[in-house]
């Protein structure tokens, strides 16, 4: 391999093994706060074992979750960087390599026969975003299945926009327990179908430490639900809610939400040219 | 805390949704597949007081260790836990709760202990790999049998209808 893509190989490879094994010091933070301000002693609990899950795996250099997710790639490439296939052939090698070093659990699968491709990698997978920028910068973002799965789409009325938050706390709701809360809610609105979608999930990359007034009225409408920590009740139901949006036709409004676990990796390496 | 060693018996009628448990002993992971297969061909162990984990690790099986190893969302087994608590399965580890006809089928005879989501290198630091049923399943949805040393969960729902999930 060329060295330039065998260097980014070598940068997915040690971006995916940060995010698995370091929780990024913003999202720790607000697990900290959150636990300072609850007071139902089985979530305190829970808490407690959240904390010393994380030190573990900080120490043992081993994934914080076994579900160690299928990865979405944000890939920021220069001028002098050419955007050829050899970028995406580098991406998928450093995630095969990943699976065997870190290591990582094989959760690629066909949709239909289910057969498990063994390295984490398939058609479509990993799905690789990519952005010009001043330099090559490779973000991964592995994504688990009990957070994914709860996550919807909405194409709502122009004429409803006073209902998105309630939209927004009705997925939460609905998801209860299983998307492993306290959780971080990524909403996508404008764009189409599609873009939404793409919107809500790179809502969750930015940082959780400061919110709006609308996300934090979301926030605290949520955190009135009372599912708690892992469902088992008390007041922590959600971190942060994170807000996206673009510009969409007249006569739509597209929201998606795209639910995040308290575990919410991610890891940036600089790749150089 | 209480603490527990598997197999067992009926010491778990006397705990209740809520209490805080250190769980030792063999316990047999099992996901989707898993339960479908035992339906089917039945049991690679002894059922009686035997608990049960919805699990899906990461082992490395060069060797044979647990590397990671936190539960899934039970939810997905609800409809397929009966036939594993008739054959005298006493207890369920897993994440996120579990049904209403769960919480009935489990009445007098057994207890769902509920596991912090998301924090398998806690639970690997409690676990070493002791053998494995069902290899062709894959990692993720094969019977993995593990000796546990005082796994901290906690009863999410209890063998008296106490359920720490309703509301």
């Amino acid at each position: 391999m060329d060295p330039l893509y065998n260097r980014l190989a070598s940068a997915v490879e040690l971006a995916i093994r940060q995010a698995e094994t370091i929780l990024p010091p913003d999202v720790e933070e607000a697990l900290h706060t959150a636990y300072n301000k609850e007071t139902n002693p089985t979530a305190r609990g829970e808490f407690e074992n959240i904390f010393a899950n994380l030190q573990i795996a900080r120490e043992k250099n081993i994934p914080i979750c076994q579900d160690t997710g299928v990865f979405v790639i944000y890939l920021t490439i220069p001028e002098s960087v050419p955007f050829t296939a050899r970028l995406y052939d580098a991406v998928t090698e450093g995630i095969r390599r990943a699976t065997k070093s870190v290591p990582l659990r094989p959760n690629a699968v066909d949709p239909l026969s289910r057969k498990n491709s063994g390295d984490n990698t398939g058609a479509g997978i990993p799905a690789i975003h990519v952005i010009p920028g001043d330099t090559l910068r490779v973000t991964v973002f592995p994504k688990g299945a009990g957070s994914e799965n709860m996550s919807q789409i909405r194409m709502m009325l122009p004429s409803e926009i006073e209902k998105i938050p309630e939209f927004v706390t009705s997925v939460v709701k609905d998801a209860g327990s299983r998307p492993c809360p306290p959780v971080i809610v990524g909403v996508g609105i404008g764009g189409t179908f599609d873009s939404a979608a793409s919107f809500a999930k790179e809502a969750l990359l930015e940082p959780i430490n400061r919110m709006t007034s609308f996300e934090q009225k979301i926030c605290d409408s949520i955190n009135q639900l009372g599912i708690g920590v892992m469902g088992l009740g008390g007041g922590t139901t959600c971190l942060a809610v994170k807000v996206k949006e673009g510009a969409c036709h007249t006569a739509s409004l597209p929201v998606a939400v795209n639910i995040q676990c308290w575990c919410s990796r991610h890891g940036i390496v600089e790749v150089e040219i | 805390m209480i603490r527990l060693t598997t197999p067992l018996g009926d010491e778990v009628l006397d705990l209740h949704a809520g209490d805080r448990v250190l769980l030792s002993g063999i316990i047999y992971t099992a996901r989707d597949e898993a339960h479908l297969i035992i339906r089917e061909n039945g049991f690679p162990f002894d059922p009686k007081g035997a608990v049960i984990y919805h699990c899906g690790p990461v082992i490395d099986e060069e060797h044979n260790t647990v590397v990671a190893a936190g539960p899934t969302t039970s939810a997905r087994m609800n409809r397929l836990t009966k036939h594993m608590l008739d054959a005298g399965v006493r207890g369920l580890i897993g994440k996120g709760g579990m049904s209403e006809e769960v919480r009935d089928e489990l009445r007098g005879r057994a207890v769902y202990f509920a596991f912090t989501g998301g924090c398998a290198a806690l639970a690997a630091s409690c676990m070493e790999l002791a053998g494995c049923h069902y290899p062709e399943l894959g990692m993720a949805e094969g019977i993995w049998e593990i000796k546990l040393t005082d796994l901290p969960v906690v009863v999410g729902i209890d063998a008296h209808g106490g359920d720490l999930f309703r509301r």
